[in-house]
């Protein structure tokens, strides 16, 4: 959790990559430092076949995971303006221009359009190794798009989160984005359509206080680190340390909060069923 | 508690004997004709036994250890059920299962009080006794339903909501009260079966239906028996006279339009013969929902206006 307290978004993305699959023909889990053989990783959507730990993964991988074959990306082509013309140690500039160069040409949030085992839909997949997936005017931009779109195709909106928080680079603006998002999920939730949030490792901040908490289902990944302040910052405020489990997903179910803890190679098959139990019945 | 256990053994003594002679001669060939004759006489003791039941005994049968509760049910009426959790405030109050049901191909959401069976579960699920976090899970999937045009169906079984401190600290009264107040405006058909218990402002809180039903030998009470008994008889031991007094089985109740009809029970109870007890309130509840079916959403609030506006006696 270290990654969580360093200020600095680059020592962020940086230690953040630690909890994805390592490279190499084997790989020691995080949870139970058991030796894994990779390719038995990839049989099992990344899960620790010994103990059920999630290893994050990334967005190609996740939409692989929950849509079906086909399915189109939206607005890829949105770029952050860097309103403040922000820098700190480094220019804000030069981090997108660093990231870009790497092929992450989509800042932080992934929008795709196709459908879920047949259902159509509209999903967000946000991404962590985009400065840790934090929300800037782009990623609530496309969200608030996707919103839009399924609102206009009548369908269920999903995004899938995982954040840092808010994006200080671009200051209050990154703030509005949580105000911005959740006005279109407002009107997703008047017309009467399903929005599911899906939160995964770790989902914080201003991320964890809108889109990712407004869910008609909010489902979260086992052990998934969601809250709005980090540990070790309440830590440091109350001066306690806090109990095994705060703050893990089922943490939040047991508190209320999160509606039901899906394992990964259940997510699909969860969702699909929960969207048949919502939409009307088409006719054929 | 002696006291009622005591009763309850009176009761189904005869029979119980009867069913071990029964079961001492199953197995033997030789001896089909005494079974027959023996099985015909255990169904004549049944009924005789069941006819003349006190509502006292009604009451030890609603609350008999082996009654089939809300998770029961479930799993015999409900082809398929996912449990969605917490009240997006405070908690998930296990003492309430909630979650999206499937019957018969038709998505609805279910929503019931669960006692608990064995010793684990009865403490992980607070013997059945909601608290406020509880009822407002049932609320919030209750708007859930109402926003997908799903139906309600509300499984009560409850000797109450929790006392306790926490309780009143979050709101006890509060949340009861706000679920009186939303299931009267929600949207979509209500249909609350009392399947055991149905234990005063606890119970109420799910059951502001658009058709209430009970179990043939489920009570439903603005309080236990034995708490009337202490409070007006000054006098634990008349609970068997304050439960004729309250009038609280189906039969009266059904009498008195407090709900709107009975579930049969299998001969014995629902304890005897749990899939013939779920057969026969999944053949109520579908009934139930087919006969809403086809009200708009302002003719099912103004006829479960009228129903509960009705409800009580002025001289
Ligand atoms: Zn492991």
């Amino acid at each position: 959790m270290s990654w969580f307290i360093k200020k600095r978004q680059q020592k962020i993305a940086v230690e953040a990559k630690t909890v994805r699959v390592p490279e190499g023909l084997w790989v020691k889990c995080e949870a139970c430092r058991e030796l894994i053989y990779r390719a038995e990783l990839a049989n099992t959507h990344n899960v620790c076949p010994k103990c059920g730990y999630h290893f994050r993964i990334g967005v190609d991988e996740r939409l692989e995971n929950l849509m079906d074959d086909g399915y189109e990306t939206l607005f890829s082509e949105l770029q952050s303006a860097d309103p403040l013309n922000f820098v700190a140690s480094k220019a804000y500039k030069d981090q997108l221009k660093r990231l870009k160069d790497e092929g992450q040409d989509q800042d932080a949030v992934v929008i795709v359009e196709g459908t879920l085992s047949g259902h159509p839909v509209v999903m967000g997949v946000m991404n962590f190794d985009f400065l840790a997936a934090s929300m800037g005017s782009v990623v609530g931009e496309k969200l608030k798009l996707g919103a839009e779109r399924a609102l206009a195709k009548k369908c269920a909106y999903i995004i899938v989160s995982c954040s840092g928080g808010a994006r200080m680079q671009e200051g209050t603006l990154s703030l509005m984005q949580m105000a911005k998002v959740s006005a279109a999920l407002a009107k997703l939730d008047m017309a009467g359509l399903p929005y599911f949030s899906i939160l995964t490792d770790p989902t914080t901040g201003g991320v964890s206080a809108s889109y990712a908490m407004l869910g008609d289902l909010n489902i979260a990944e086992p052990k998934a680190l969601i809250g709005f302040a980090g540990p070790r910052v309440i830590e440091q405020t109350i001066k306690q340390s806090l109990p095994e489990g705060f703050q893990r997903s089922e943490f939040l179910q047991a508190h209320g909060m999160v509606d039901r803890v899906v394992p990964r190679d259940k997510l699909k098959d969860w969702v699909a069923a929960c969207l048949a139990w919502m939409l009307p019945v088409r006719e054929a | 508690m002696s006291n009622d256990t005591q009763d309850l053994a009176e009761l189904e003594k005869p029979i119980l004997e009867l069913e071990a002679q029964l079961r001492a001669l199953d197995m033997d060939p030789a001896k089909v004709k005494e079974r027959e004759k023996l099985a015909r006489k255990l169904e004549k003791l049944r009924s005789e036994v069941f006819a003349n039941i006190t509502d006292w005994q009604r009451t030890q049968l609603a609350r008999h250890p082996k009654r089939p509760y809300t998770l029961d049910y479930l799993e015999r009426i409900c082809e398929r059920f996912e449990e969605i959790h917490g009240d997006r405030h405070f908690g998930d109050d296990a003492a309430i299962v909630a979650g999206l049901g499937w019957i018969d191909g038709n998505p609805l959401m279910v929503i019931g009080q669960e006692k608990g069976r064995d010793t684990k579960q009865k403490i992980l699920r607070n013997f059945g006794m909601p608290k406020p976090e509880g009822y407002r899970k049932a609320l919030r999937l209750m708007k859930l339903a109402e926003k997908f045009k799903r139906p309600v169906l509300c499984l009560i079984d409850t000797m109450g909501a929790y006392p306790g401190i926490e309780a009143e600290e979050r709101g006890q009264a509060e949340a009861i009260a706000r679920n009186l107040l939303e299931m009267a405006k929600l949207r979509v058909p209500i249909v609350a079966v009392v399947i055991g218990e149905g234990g005063s402002g606890g119970a109420l809180a799910l059951g502001v239906a658009d058709r209430v039903l009970m179990l043939e030998y489920a009570v439903y009470s603005v309080i236990s028996p034995e708490g009337c008994a202490s409070i007006l008889w000054k006098d634990a031991s008349m609970a068997p006279k304050a439960a004729e007094a309250l009038k609280l089985t189906a039969p009266n109740l059904k009498a008195l339009g407090v709900i709107d009809g009975i579930v049969p029970e299998p001969l014995g109870g629902a304890h005897a013969n749990w899939d013939l007890a779920a057969q026969n309130l999944k053949d109520a509840v579908v009934n139930a929902f087919s006969e809403l079916a086809d009200l708009s959403a302002e003719e099912l609030l103004e006829s479960r206006y009228q129903k509960f506006a009705a409800m009580g006696s002025v001289g």
